[in-house]
């Protein structure tokens, strides 16, 4: 077999500076799935921006089937026959699925008018041709996002795709929404597609592809058959060194009862029950974590338990003393510490220093200021920042170096930093590791153990369930705003076992 | 000379502007003026070829610095009030009022006219502040349409109430002794008002980088979620910004009137609140750059203003050069293709000095 793609010797570079692809060169076999693997900001999604035409390479060269092409837009690639799902799915929300398939290409009747006949027998024919089961009359904002997926699949394949990137697919599907996925790309290949899909998940490249590349620092590392590699080795390339896969739900010592939610719920603006009457508590050292699907009602819970949001009704405790209803700055306090789910939205201020990122939950207290806390005193914060940015690892020329200047994952330390430091003892995590690459993960993980080690309660919330997994000393489950179930000893509990409560078809009583 | 180039890329953009701006002036005037050397003399360098000319040039300065800081504060805290305007010219109404109707030796009466001045355009600055605070009202509009509302407030109390009728014009009564500023330089109507305008730039430099409130405001400006996610009393902040922001273009309408024409002579606005708005864009919200770019504009105003005296070139005309200037600096887009290939050439620099490393 042929390639059906060729990269030679890709330089990409951004206006602030960042070098994504160093001369990367790499060949896609045809009919074969080949995964791209490599931390946040190896520069995988950058690569696949250029093969489809969203990103313009300042050097390189591009075969597609033997041929030398400039791949100048998005509409070029789709031409040649390379289809595109991103990681933020592009879809139309107001618009059906069909609607949404037929965007682009839609068959005209007297050249003017919609022909919806047509549109009907397109669609459906696609959807059976490659086993894609949709219901096209819905529209796209009432799918749930395994389903959405499939959507953005079918459309590529309606515009005759031969190759089609998956931008890490599976990092918003629960395990049997993967588990479809996974049938359906094997499907593809057979159908005689070539698929390039980009993970940081090692277990699933290892499940589905033929070939996988290792991306680092912008640069190949290496390309090799899947079988020739385990995870092990795969991920020791990634990061260029060995990392630990194992859990750490073992929890020296738990002590009492430290944060505790009672009867909460939410009712939204839309008089919905996002939250029916959430109860739980967190000892003190111990991880409590939380498995669900995201979008049910877990960003609301914290958002409540940080003082972002107003309940409805119900009580939360930081041991005896009720907290319901405090401000942010009163929550935080009472010694809580809240890593927010996603960090960009209100995490940092992208605009301002690391320094000034640091101290916005304490520039008021001594030493950060003087004169009745009314002046602050630069000098001892950027001591105190770059005691931070060395204790945390965090890779910055200098503590007043913008955030916007800095990587994902040293973005999240930064933000990891300053809510560690704030000596807390209670931790509301939220997405803890979101994209961010497999050392700051790492890193981030030993922090929130050791936290534990020390006593601290911690609430996680992750839509990672091998997070979930590998750090919980206990878990519950959340499904459509309800705790549907709780296991106080997860030593057998896997991700298969937690999927069914995920999805709403089990429950299980207290 | 690259890293020179994009450390410095901001200031050199705007040397290029300013450049650029000149060259198409003097292409404007070279065809619609008959005498195109001496118009453009009076235009580049009138400012400075006589004392009063150089006078006006300093004094017309005060007051945008004043109204750039009234900008830059809300600005930083993420609030688009462009409302200083408005509280400059109701501050100097109220306060004129307040000068003329009261009596008491000079070391009181400048403060207490400021004050009031100042408490008035604090005012001016809070109602849009408390709107958007409480029921997310857009400031940018209460604040636009409160301009309009502060006009026709204050010509009724000065035309209607502190009229001077003996004057033979519509102005206000003239302000006792005790509450001029001093004008300090003779030959020249240079006043105390633009000392206190360069202190309160300092002041306020200090305000916003160095205590916690200003460290409040500049936060809730880059990230709003942000601020409140860290405990930060937003609600305060939006109207406080606000607050001071009128508070600051009051005292700089007030320090005009006791400083230059003792009495308060403005039928028609006159305009330094959207100076201001240029000049706080020019100079980043910045207020020690502020003092620079109000420089900068108070000198093409008066330029502007002396070649319009004297040349056969139309006031309009000037206006164009002006915004041309002022247009080309403020584009953010300007030159940015070529500081992205100076920003290429390096990283690949960079990359070719690391590589034998690897």
């Amino acid at each position: 077999m042929g390639n059906i793609l060729s990269l030679k010797n890709i330089v990409k570079i951004y206006p602030n500076g960042v070098m994504a692809n160093k001369e990367v060169s790499i060949d896609i076999e045809e009919n074969t799935i080949h995964a791209i693997v490599g931390e946040n900001g190896a520069g995988k999604t950058t690569l696949m921006k250029i093969i489809f035409g969203e990103e313009a390479p300042q050097k390189g060269e591009i075969y597609y089937k033997g041929k030398k092409v400039n791949i100048k837009n998005s509409l070029d690639a789709i031409k040649m026959g390379i289809g595109m799902v991103h990681q933020n799915l592009m879809l139309a929300p107001d618009l059906t699925v069909a609607e949404n398939l037929i965007l682009g290409i839609e068959p005209l009747r007297y050249g003017v008018f919609l022909d919806l006949k047509k549109i009907i027998e397109l669609t459906e024919e696609a959807s059976k041709k490659f086993g894609f089961k949709v219901s096209l009359n819905k529209k796209i904002s009432d799918l749930s996002i395994g389903k959405k997926q499939r959507v953005e699949i079918l459309k590529a394949l309606m515009r005759d795709a031969e190759l089609i990137i998956l931008d890490e697919p599976t990092s918003v599907l629960t395990p049997q929404e993967t588990e479809v996925l996974f049938k359906s790309l094997k499907d593809l290949k057979n159908h005689g597609k070539t698929i390039i899909f980009i993970s940081h998940k090692l277990k699933e490249v290892k499940l589905i592809a033929d070939k996988v590349t290792v991306m680092r620092d912008g640069k190949v590392i290496s390309t090799n058959d899947v079988n020739q590699l385990d995870e092990h080795m795969i991920a020791h390339m990634m990061v260029g060194r060995k990392i630990n896969f194992k859990r750490i739900h073992k929890a020296k010592k738990v002590g009492d009862p430290l944060f505790i939610v009672k009867n909460l719920s939410y009712l939204s603006e839309e008089n919905i029950f996002v939250l029916k009457n959430i109860n739980f508590e967190v000892r003190a050292g111990e991880i409590l974590g939380v498995a669900g699907v995201e979008g049910n009602g877990q960003t609301e819970l914290v958002e409540i338990l940080t003082g972002l949001r107003e309940a409805t009704s119900g009580q939360i405790f930081i041991g005896k003393e009720n907290i319901s209803g405090f401000s942010p700055r009163k929550i935080r306090e009472e010694m809580v510490a809240h890593i927010p789910e996603d960090r960009m939205k209100n995490g940092v201020a992208e605009h301002a220093t690391i320094e000034e990122n640091i101290i916005v939950d304490r520039y008021y207290q001594d030493y950060f200021s003087n004169n009745k806390n009314l002046f602050l005193d630069w000098k001892y914060i950027s001591k105190f920042s770059n005691d931070l940015i060395e204790k945390f690892k965090i890779l910055t020329p200098s503590s007043k170096a913008v955030i916007l200047s800095l990587s994902g994952g040293n973005i999240q330390k930064v933000v990891v930093a300053r809510e560690l430091s704030s000596n807390p003892q209670v931790i509301i995590a939220a997405q803890p590791t979101r994209g961010i690459d497999v050392g700051s993960e790492e890193l981030i993980h030993n922090l929130l153990k050791d936290a534990r080690d020390n006593g601290i309660a911690t609430f996680l919330v992750s839509a990672d369930l091998d997070e979930v997994l590998k750090l919980s000393t206990r878990i519950i489950v959340i499904y459509d705003g309800e705790i549907v179930a709780r296991f106080d000893d997860i030593k057998d509990i896997t991700s298969k076992v937690l999927g069914p409560y995920m999805l709403g078809v089990k429950k299980k009583g207290d | 000379m690259e890293k020179f180039l994009l450390k410095y890329f901001n200031l050199i953009r705007a040397v290029i502007a300013i450049l650029i701006g000149i060259i198409i002036s003097v292409c404007i005037v070279y065809i619609i003026s008959k005498e195109p050397g001496f118009s453009l003399k009076s235009l580049f360098l009138g400012p400075l070829l006589s004392k009063s000319r150089f006078g006006n040039f300093i004094e017309t300065a005060s007051p945008i610095i004043f109204c750039g800081l009234a900008i830059a504060i809300p600005f930083q805290a993420g609030q688009f009030n462009i409302g200083a305007e408005g509280a400059l010219f109701i501050g100097a109404a109220v306060g004129t009022a307040f000068g003329v109707s009261t009596n008491m030796p000079a070391f009181l009466h400048i403060p207490l006219v400021l004050l009031v001045a100042g408490l008035t355009g604090a005012f001016w600055g809070f109602i849009p502040g408390f709107l958007k605070a409480k029921w997310n009202t857009s400031e940018l509009v209460v604040s636009l349409m409160l301009n309009y509302v502060a006009y026709f407030i204050g010509l009724y109390l000065i035309n209607f109430h502190f009229r001077d009728k003996a004057a033979g014009w519509l102005v206000s009564y003239k302000l006792p002794e005790t509450a001029w500023l001093i004008q300090f330089v003779s030959g020249t109507r240079i006043h105390i008002g633009v000392i206190i305008s360069l202190g309160f730039a300092v002041l306020v430099y200090y305000f916003l980088y160095h205590t916690t409130l200003g460290y409040e405001i500049r936060t809730s400006g880059f990230n709003i979620d942000f601020a409140r996610f860290g405990g930060i009393n937003v609600f305060k902040v939006i109207i406080i910004a606000q607050v001071i922001g009128g508070f600051i273009a009051a005292i700089g309408g007030m320090t005009e009137v006791m400083g230059i024409h003792r009495r308060f002579n403005w039928q028609i606005s006159p305009g330094y609140g959207w100076d201001g708005v240029v000049v706080a864009i020019i100079g980043r919200n910045n207020p020690l750059l502020i003092i620079l770019s109000s420089l900068f504009l108070a000198y093409l105003r008066v330029g502007g203003r002396i070649l319009n005296l004297l040349s056969d070139i139309p006031a309009e005309m000037i206006t164009i050069i002006q915004s041309i200037i002022i247009l080309l600096i403020t584009a953010e887009a300007f030159l940015a293709g070529w500081k992205y290939r100076i920003t290429v050439r390096e990283a690949k620099a960079k990359e070719v000095g690391h590589e034998p490393s690897t």
